[in-house]
């Protein structure tokens, strides 16, 4: 079965190309990425602010149940395009990956499918390799979550 | 060429990563990785096949017992590569699909 979502990220190369095709029509595709209440759905996280227009910013948060900020993120976005294109920039607070470019474009497919094409530009070869590898980091990380909840449930 | 997919679709799961993960530092009997899971044990031991069968975990009989060892060399292997990201991007993009579905009028 061919894959919906494809990365393509050359040796030795400081950016990638992220690659997806949605079973969603264009103005519905562009909307999961505008509307601050289904961004939070998605990133899990509060938008905490969102200005889709160019020159302005994006800020996101995430907070644990005792208020602490586990996850902030956010930038400034260059370019804006309705249903067509966003370019921005993308900062983690509080993690070594250092700032990247995001160029977003949006195409329709047809009246009922459409597609995504990621270009991440990152500050240096190492720095893309570290960030694809969290992915997998992240995972661990999950499921040890998962097996601290199970030894506690024990107790 | 298949057996790598395998491999990626063996971390893919959570419960198989917490078995990993708990295998990984010390070695275990089947019904010792069990006992830490709500899940049903045929369900673990299907975990336990797949994952061996990838060779991320291996089999070690010691006397009447046989004991789950990780394979570090394979892990690494898998760290190292491209597909866990691009399944966390799937994952991702899966969800925006799920939720924006729920708005198409028809």
């Amino acid at each position: 079965m061919e894959q919906k979502t494809k990365i393509a990220a050359e040796e030795g190369k400081q950016e990638l190309v992220i690659t997806r095709e949605f079973e969603l029509p264009l103005d519905l595709l562009f909307r999961a990425y505008i509307e601050p209440e289904i961004v939070e759905e998605w990133m899990t996280s509060k938008v905490v602010k969102l200005e889709n227009r160019k020159g302005g910013s994006y800020q996101l948060e995430k907070k644990d149940d005792k208020g602490n900020v586990v996850f902030a993120a956010g930038g400034v976005i260059h370019e804006f395009i309705p249903e067509k294109k966003i370019t921005r920039t993308f900062e983690m607070a509080n993690a070594p990956a250092g700032v990247q470019l995001e160029i977003y474009q949006f195409e329709r497919v047809t009246d009922d499918t459409s597609k995504l094409r990621m270009h991440v530009i990152y500050e240096s070869a190492a720095q893309r390799d570290q960030v694809m590898q969290w992915g997998f980091k992240q995972g661990i990380n999950m499921a040890h979550d998962r097996i601290e909840k199970f030894v506690s449930k024990l107790k | 060429m298949n057996l790598r997919r395998d491999v990626f679709q063996a971390i893919a799961d959570p419960t198989r990563r917490a078995i990993l993960l708990l295998v990984a530092s010390q070695a275990m009997t089947a019904g010792a990785i069990a006992s830490n899971f709500d899940t049903a044990r045929p369900t673990v031991s299907k975990h336990l096949a797949i994952l061996t069968e990838c060779e991320l975990l291996n089999q070690e009989q010691n006397g009447r017992e046989i004991y789950y060892h990780i394979n570090a060399s394979k892990m690494k292997e898998v760290a190292d590569f491209i597909e866990p990201f691009r399944k966390m991007w799937d994952d991702r993009f899966n969800k925006i699909e799920a939720i924006m579905k729920k708005f198409k009028t028809k």
